[in-house]
């Protein structure tokens, strides 16, 4: 069975609606019905060996810069608002520096600029994820090209791999995100039909966009960003990506932990840092 | 022999009543858990885990600790033990079987649990859990069951248990290992990530199982004309003793690692259990009524003297097994989480819905501890005086 559906996704090159979950495969049809790419590989995907992003925070300047990119991936992903933060469901999101690198940042003479930056976090796409290794059902796994994909079907909501990941990356729907609040208010406010909505009790986080992916776009926080969030081939060395993490100072998340992350921040914004 | 359980006195009707009653409302507070989600918990994006599978782990332990008695007896021909080993073994059946609800009711998505079968994934450690856990539940079930059956007839057990009962000892101590590799094996959580979790779950189960079975045995003599003996119960004071010894080093050995190290990942943890952390500090009398506790038991279980009177002994136990409660089935899994990934702290208390599952779940557990005693007590009484056989 396992074997059967890993070909199927290596066939459809990206599947756009198996991934994310066989019980959103009725709504897909019923909505979208298939699509080309879900049968033979679309000419336009893009391929790679390792997908990851450079964030360059230097370039995101005011809090619509943040919001900008949050907004492109929440509301195309159909993530739910549920409106407490014990419930909350979020794929990316900012961050002050102490709480994205919390292990570097016990200094008190920090610098100011930089204690007041501020970070967009998302899922790192390890190349050892923790989350991948610890789930028992393999509803999250790893593509070859390095995203980390979430079933949302297959998963049983054990939360295992919410306790593995260093990263606070997943979330788990506590509520039913197709749900309404005590006032009646939709948890996912504008429902996106091309893409499945999840249900209660299971876990999800940033699937890198594979189904943009899979029609040839850039995720859509990175095209939503103004180049701020570079997207490309982490193995191929002339690639963007490649290009200024040789040539930059970046750093990634928790580098200690050998999970790997994919995503390099570069800091820039003083001559000395 | 299932029959015995059908037949008891007034009393025996009236808990078995208490107990479903409080089964029965748990229930309906599972339903709407099922159908509100575990939003209804006090569980949170930053503690993902809590009551429910604190209190799984604590049952693993207890469920364990029955090869505390199969040891001696089987291995040792320790004949004080003939009588009191069937209580440790029915003890494990009905935790074993508290363990698998509680992951049950910790799920998002029960119905689909055979998915954990249906896509066997080696390299996770619950899929191995799931593995030794069942394994475990089916030995117990089978060789309690076989040899009390055989005692009944006054035969010697059939010859293919024995091979089962070897197996369910070094079985005992890989389910309580694997379920500590749940833990030590997560990158990033300071607070699990110690080789000696495995070998600290090993004691504390090792001290707080036995200590059960103690309460329960003084209960078994109070209530039926069965006596597991004495010198028997005494022997478990015994190897409580030592155990709880040993955890209470092995807790000694983290504090020292985390804070002569001073390492601040290491220390925040503790810190937050102990003394709270940033303001927060909703675990800390807990936690200190659970040091307390493990103190004035270990005073009353080292001398001799002491734990000779089985009150004292009653309530050295009852005072070990409700500080371990505390600091395996709560402490522990808190403590993972809290800092969170961000070194922030979000805090977690159960909710009323979810105490009262947990609850439910116990009360399943002692349903099925109360009719597997009956039976095995019914037996004892009726072949009291005959020799035992195996
Ligand atoms: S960031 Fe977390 S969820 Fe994402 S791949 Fe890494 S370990 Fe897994
Ligand atoms: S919650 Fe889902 S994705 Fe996470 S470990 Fe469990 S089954 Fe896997």
């Amino acid at each position: 069975m396992s074997m059967n559906r890993r070909q199927f996704l290596k066939i459809a090159g990206v599947s756009t609606v198996l991934g994310i979950g066989g019980g959103t495969v009725v709504t897909g049809l019923r909505r979208t019905g298939l699509e080309a790419s879900q049968v033979s590989p679309d000419p336009r995907a893009l391929k790679a060996k390792r997908w990851g992003f450079v964030v360059d925070v230097s370039k995101l300047k005011t809090d619509e810069d943040y919001q900008k990119c949050v907004d492109a991936c929440h509301g195309i992903h159909n993530v739910p608002d549920i409106g407490n933060p014990k419930d909350e469901v979020k794929w990316i999101w900012k961050d002050t520096y102490e709480r994205t690198f919390p292990t570097t940042s016990e200094d008190e003479h920090m610098n100011k600029e930089l204690k007041e930056k501020k970070f967009l976090l998302f899922c790192n796409h390890c190349a050892q994820p923790a989350c991948v290794r610890v789930c028992p059902t393999k509803a999250t796994f790893k593509r070859q090209d390095g995203v980390v994909m979430q079933d949302m079907h297959r998963c049983i909501g054990c939360r295992f791999c919410m306790a593995a990941c260093p990263f606070g990356a997943r979330s788990f729907n506590y509520r039913d995100p197709r749900g309404v609040d005590a006032s009646g208010r939709p948890f996912i406010r504008k429902e996106n039909p091309q893409f499945p909505t999840r249900m209660i009790g299971v876990v999800e986080k940033c699937t890198m966009c594979y189904e943009r992916l899979a029609i040839g776009q850039q995720p859509a926080c990175a095209e939503a960003s103004n180049g701020a969030i570079l997207f490309g081939d982490l193995d191929d060395p002339n690639s963007e990506v490649r290009k200024v993490i040789s040539s930059t100072f970046t750093i990634r998340r928790k580098p200690e932990l050998g999970t790997q992350p994919s995503i390099y921040y570069v800091i820039g914004g003083t001559e000395h840092a | 022999m299932l029959e015995k359980a059908l037949v008891g006195s007034k009393r025996y009707w009236l808990w078995l009543g208490v107990l479903i009653a409080i089964i029965g409302v748990a229930f309906i507070q599972y339903l709407r858990q099922y159908g509100y989600g575990l939003g209804l918990t006090g569980l949170s994006r930053d503690v993902s885990w809590g009551l429910y599978i604190g209190q799984f782990t604590f049952l693993v332990g207890v469920a364990a600790s029955a090869v505390m008695l199969v040891i001696p007896y089987y291995l040792h021909d320790f004949k004080k033990f003939s009588k009191i080993v069937i209580l440790g073994e029915f003890l494990a059946v009905s935790a074993v079987i508290m363990c698998i609800l509680f992951i049950f009711v910790d799920m998002g998505q029960p119905t689909r649990i055979m998915n954990v079968v249906l896509n066997p994934t080696p390299n996770s450690v619950m899929f191995w859990d799931f593995i030794v856990l069942s394994g475990y539940l089916i030995l117990n079930i089978v060789i309690g069951w076989t040899t009390l059956a055989a005692d009944r007839k006054g035969v010697r057990p059939p010859q293919w248990v024995k091979p089962l009962i070897y197996l369910s000892i070094p079985w005992a101590v890989s389910i309580h290992t694997v379920t500590a590799f749940l833990y030590a094996g997560i990158p990033g959580r300071h607070f699990w990530l110690t080789a000696v979790m495995a070998a600290r779950f090993l004691a504390s189960a090792f001290a707080g199982g036995p200590a059960l079975l103690i309460i329960l045995a003084l209960l078994v003599r109070r209530f039926s004309k069965f006596d597991p003996g004495q010198e028997a119960i005494q022997a478990v004071g015994k190897i409580v003793t030592y155990a709880m010894f040993a955890n209470v080093f092995l807790l000694g050995l983290e504090f020292f690692t985390a804070f002569y190290s001073n390492i601040p990942g290491h220390m925040h943890p503790f810190k937050y259990l102990y003394t709270g952390l940033e303001g927060h500090g909703k675990l800390v009398p807990l936690m200190w009524t659970s040091s307390v506790m493990a103190l004035v038991s270990l005073v009353l279980l080292v001398f001799p003297g002491l734990r000779r009177n089985e009150n004292i002994l009653a309530f050295a136990c009852i005072s070990l097994f409700i500080s371990l409660w505390i600091d395996k089935g709560f402490g522990l899994i808190i403590g993972g989480f809290i800092p969170n990934m961000f070194e922030g702290v979000t805090e977690y208390w159960p909710t009323g819905p979810e105490s009262m599952i947990t609850l439910g779940v116990w009360a399943v557990g002692f349903l099925v501890l109360t009719v597997l005693y009956k039976v095995a007590v019914s037996v004892r009484e009726e072949t009291a005086g005959m020799p035992d056989n195996h």
